[in-house]
């Protein structure tokens, strides 16, 4: 190497790196959000309806493009937008990754609370962290919610077990059966911990890739018990069951206003789990078992996906979020492709919205050692 | 049918459908071109505009973007090495080898005429098979399902390389590092070090990047030639034109895998990263003349090409039908049609069924817009492999990192990358099979969970299955074939090299490597429950005995086993210029310092003292370049969103 190339290498690096930091310092420049950010205390900034003008909104969603968080998010997306104040760009930025826990805890590394970058969780981020799963860096307690949208699922047997409905349930109490899976700390757990409690003799076969894929098992007729989320439930096994190939047993139910759980008003014809509980042994449910399922009912189905903000996030900012949800449902458009698009459930927000953060992201310490040692004895599985 | 199947042309070409298909192929042309981006950057490109659109052109735009993918990813594997998408990865193997040969064109007009064919033979199967498609998947249960796994791997012998030995123990490599990450059957976490990015186990794209692209790379870098001089470069000879020629010629091949590439694509859970390794396996089992496959063999680009056209055809039905992505870029494609209000399900064989008919044909014009317009560009674009080397190498260097840092946006996918390229360097310097690694590679998975299932649902009894038999008889006459003669990169050298003294220290190193690699695994696998780990462990008591096997033929050291290879050793002095280890310093100092100073500013640093200190290019020339390169990585991440890896020092 001789001295001219030094040189030239030299004076070159320098002209080319002062042209790319000056670009990008200048683009900081236009953001107050990095002054906040810089300053710490955000309440010093003045938030007014101007506050999101010309600004990007990072929604993070810790799953893959295509997928149901991703299809939910990216639908909202285009009416947030719209309805914001100063009608900011939302853009979705998915991150993969161990189940989503990968993209929440970058979330939690990155996020400032300046309402610029928000979290969509789902059931699979609220497992884990509620199971002590030591992957997990994100913690809901330092979060608030911006609004929560549940959902719900449906659990149906072929018709070779010769039962109609969920009453007679007791029929298929010692017929061995298998579930397809996607693993033993997936939202599976819910389903799982329900043919448990049942008392179902159920085996659980690990490895499928989504819900899909256990359907598409049920329809091989490799398994005879399933379970699909509401809108995969309606688009894909309603069919089923038409053509005599299906038959519903139970739906999960919702969680009504007092935070108990209630029929989904998408099945008013199926009972509820609480009331095939019932059925099964003549009881009301009670009891840690009983309390356990719901836990983790509340975080996968009720309160599914949360959209949060870090706590010290300003109520302006909360403010303007929401007022663009309820905007948002008022717009005829959104409603008349929503059902086709996310299914048949309602963004909550406000109190309810507080309500079913707190259900979906709070266990109690003995109900959290019942699950795990559920999951040691049944699937030898040490978490 | 027929009257269903016209109507849908009909409602194609309306100027409006028709307009917006064409713009859709634009789009997934040029996304398409940027290696391992493919649909889901296209996707995240389109989505803000579908809202605005009635259905049908919305779905028209999305289907033309998905439909070409296959098609311009060509372009990389043909031209650079580097595999485009999951499914161009087989196009590699002879589409590069041509290039450097002068036949680039030649390579891409038959790899475009094969694309067109293909995926109109497709729409032809699909249209019928439409119609049963709903009962044949289901036919296929977990065990059918695993054996075809199986034939995949099966394929292994035709890609095995002179030594048997050296092609077993590659193949069983890639299922052992395929088996990294999260067990399939009970979530346990194998094999991870301590690493959080391995739960997941490594990216297919990082793989297949770091084992075909980053070692032709490092060898170009060294010969300090352009991509087009290999020996008996006819730089005038084979226009694309020869290259259609070639694809008549060959029209029967071409028409076989574009029906395999159908069938595989529709069976859900297979995944189309196979689909171009069996259509390779297939061509190269039914030819007589199997010397050239590997050194530049049309038909070795013919027959991958024309069957991952076919297989996104193939990968709509179980979309349409059951809501069950079949590849990748589908996944993508149902989440768009989600979004304009489509719902996939039964009834597309039923009440929608004109809707079914319109996709598939819509999906049929766009592949045959897509290759037509890629024809037109095959010879303007194939003279970049007359460009001196180290002018494009910085460029595929920017590329390939870019490329593989989208597949998790972590840094540890450049250190991956890294890794793997080094790992994939000696393996083709000691001739080992590179295609049989990633075979198993890609199946590993699939294999290890439709056994555990289908073991829990049928027992034994699932060899009873007529399914499974029919598949284990196909993969059993796929091995016999396969004893006929096996592609080998290196045969040519091999020969001359016979009985010509070697130093053996840097092969018993690397052969060292890797048996050390196969004992970790065992110990790895005592440590899991039975179901977690019982899949590697029995890949690595079986790859055991090769390993120590092969340890023992280079301890005896007689070169004329066709074990003991060192393609450093035997090329002509003077073929490399600069030292096995530069390129993967140069590589290494560019990610050393993207880690510090984020990727950015660290490939303009790359960029300008490459140019200068290898290319020996002027002040001017050097600044024109970097320019270029960068900005438009920028303008192009920009568009589509994406990021790039920051540093410790965040500027």
């Amino acid at each position: 190497m001789n001295t001219p190339k030094i040189i030239q290498i030299s004076v070159l690096s320098l002209v080319f790196l002062a042209a790319f930091f000056l670009l990008s310092f200048l683009q900081k420049e236009e953001s107050i959000a990095d002054q906040a950010s810089d300053a710490v205390d955000i309440s010093s900034i003045q938030i007014d309806d101007d506050y999101f003008a010309g600004k990007t909104i990072e929604w993070v969603i810790p799953f893959k493009e295509g997928g149901g968080s991703d299809t939910w998010a990216r639908f909202n997306a285009q009416f947030l937008s719209k309805y914001i104040p100063g009608n900011p760009t939302v853009v979705i930025s998915n991150i993969p990754g161990g189940g989503s826990i990968k993209g929440s805890n970058l979330f939690a590394d990155r996020v400032k609370p300046d309402g610029m970058m928000i979290l969509g969780t789902s059931g699979s981020t609220q497992l884990p962290y509620l199971l002590d799963d030591p992957r997990v860096r994100y913690d809901y307690a330092k979060y608030k919610p911006i609004w929560t949208y549940p959902t719900g699922g449906v659990v149906y047997v072929s018709p070779d077990l010769g039962i109609k409905d969920a009453t007679e349930i007791a029929k298929i109490k010692d017929v061995p059966l298998i579930y397809a899976s996607q693993g033993p700390t997936s939202l599976d757990l819910v389903p799982n911990l329900s043919f448990e409690l049942l008392g179902l003799n159920v085996k659980t076969v690990f490895g499928f890739r989504g819900r899909g894929a256990g359907r598409l098992a049920f329809e091989r007729g490799e398994v005879k018990i399933d379970y699909q989320t509401s809108s995969a439930y309606l688009k894909n096994v309603v069919p089923l069951v038409e053509a005599g190939d299906a038959v519903p047993l139970w739906s999960w139910g919702i969680l009504d206003d007092n935070g108990e759980l209630a029929r989904d008003p998408s099945f008013p014809d199926l009972p509820h789990f609480g009331e095939v509980y019932e059925i099964m042994h003549g009881k009301k449910g009670e009891g840690i078992e009983y309390d356990s399922w719901f836990a983790t009912m509340a975080a996968g189905f009720g309160g599914m996906k949360l959209v949060l903000v870090p706590k010290e996030t300003p109520d302006k900012i909360v403010e303007m979020l929401q007022l663009a949800i309820s905007e948002m449902k008022k717009d005829p458009e959104y409603n008349e492709k929503k059902q086709k698009a996310i299914g048949l459930y309602e963004q909550v927000i406000g109190e309810k919205a507080i309500k079913i953060f707190d259900l979906a992201t709070n266990i109690d310490k003995a109900e959290k050692e019942w699950c795990k040692q559920f999951l040691r004895d049944k699937y030898d599985l040490n978490i | 049918m027929l009257d269903l199947v016209l109507q849908a042309l009909q409602t194609l070409f309306t100027p409006e459908h028709f307009s917006y298909l064409m713009l859709g192929v634009m789009l997934g042309l040029v996304v398409g071109v940027f290696p391992g981006l493919g649909g889901i950057a296209g996707l995240s490109l389109l989505l803000p505009f579908l809202y605005g659109m009635d259905e049908v052109s919305a779905l028209a735009t999305l289907i033309g973007l998905v439909a070409v993918i296959p098609t311009s990813a060509t372009f990389t594997s043909v031209l650079m090495g580097i595999p485009g998408s999951s499914s161009s990865q087989a196009t590699v193997l002879d589409g590069f080898a041509l290039a450097k040969k002068g036949q680039a064109s030649r390579a891409l007009g038959a790899a475009f005429s094969s694309s067109l064919l293909g995926g109109l033979f497709g729409a032809i199967i699909l249209t019928f098979f439409v119609q049963v498609a709903r009962p044949v998947i289901l036919i296929f249960g977990s065990a059918e399902l695993f054996m075809l796994a199986i034939f995949g791997l099966s394929m292994v012998g035709s890609l095995s390389g002179n030594s048997i030995v050296k092609g077993v123990i590659a193949c069983g490599f890639g299922l052992l590092v395929g088996s990294i990450g999260a067990a399939p059957a009970t979530g346990e976490f194998r094999m991870i070090f301590g690493v959080n990015y391995l739960y997941d186990g490594l990216p297919l794209v990082v793989i297949a990047l770091s084992i075909f692209a980053f070692p032709e790379i490092s060898e170009l870098f060294r010969k300090e030639t352009a991509i087009a001089s290999g020996e008996g470069a006819e730089l005038g000879k084979g226009g694309w034109f020869t290259g259609v020629k070639d694809m008549l010629k060959n029209k029967w091949l071409a028409l076989r895998c574009a029906g395999l590439g159908t069938i595989v694509g529709a069976i859900p859970g297979m995944g189309g990263s196979v689909v171009d390794w069996i259509a390779y396996g297939h061509v190269v089992q039914t030819s007589k003349d199997k010397s050239n496959f590997g050194k530049g063999d049309i038909r070795g680009v013919i027959a991958p090409e024309s069957a991952n056209n076919a297989k996104e055809g193939g990968a709509l039905m179980p979309t349409l039908l059951f809501g069950i992505p079949g590849s990748g870029s589908m996944a993508v494609f149902l989440g768009g049609m989600v979004l304009i209000g489509i719902e996939a399900g039964p009834s597309m064989v039923t009440t929608d069924i004109d809707l079914t008919y319109t996709i598939i044909w819509s999906l049929a014009i766009a592949n045959v817009l897509g290759a037509g317009l890629s024809l037109f560009l095959a010879g303007p674009i194939s003279r970049l492999t007359r460009i001196k080397f180290s002018l494009l190498a910085p460029f595929m260097i920017m590329v390939i990192s870019f490329a593989a840092f989208q597949a998790t946006k972590d840094m540890i996918d450049l250190w991956m990358l890294l890794i793997f390229g080094v790992i994939g360097i000696f393996m083709k310097r000691f001739g080992w099979s590179r295609p049989a690694f990633l075979i198993g590679f890609v199946l590993a998975t699939q294999a290890e969970s439709y056994l555990n299932m289908s073991v829990q649902f049928y027992g034994w009894e699932m060899f009873l299955r007529p399914g499974v038999l029919i598949i284990l008889a196909l993969s059993l006459i796929s091995v016999y074939f396969s004893r006929k003669g096996t592609v080998d990169e290196n045969a040519e050298l091999m020969e001359k090299s016979a009985g010509s003294n070697f130093r053996l220290l840097p092969q018993i190193l690397f052969g060292g490597f890797i048996l050390i690699f196969i004992i970790i695994a065992i110990f790895d696998s005592y440590q899991q429950s039975f179901l977690g780990g019982v899949f590697p462990l029995v890949i690595a008591l079986t790859m055991l005995p090769f390993g120590v096997y092969l340890m023992w033929i280079f301890f005896k050291g007689n070169t004329s086993n066709a074990a003991i290879f060192d393609a450093e050793q035997v090329a002509e002095p003077g073929t490399f210029k600069a030292t096995w280890y530069e390129p993967i310093a140069w590589i290494g100092g560019l990610y050393v310092l993207s880690s510090i100073i984020g990727f950015i500013p660290a490939i303009i640093l790359f960029m300008i003292s490459f140019f200068t200190l290898k290319a020996k290019t002027g002040w001017l020339k050097t600044a024109i370049l970097t320019f270029a390169g960068v900005g438009l990585l920028m303008l192009f991440s920009h568009f589509l969103n994406l990021q790039f890896p920051q540093g410790i020092i965040n500027f």
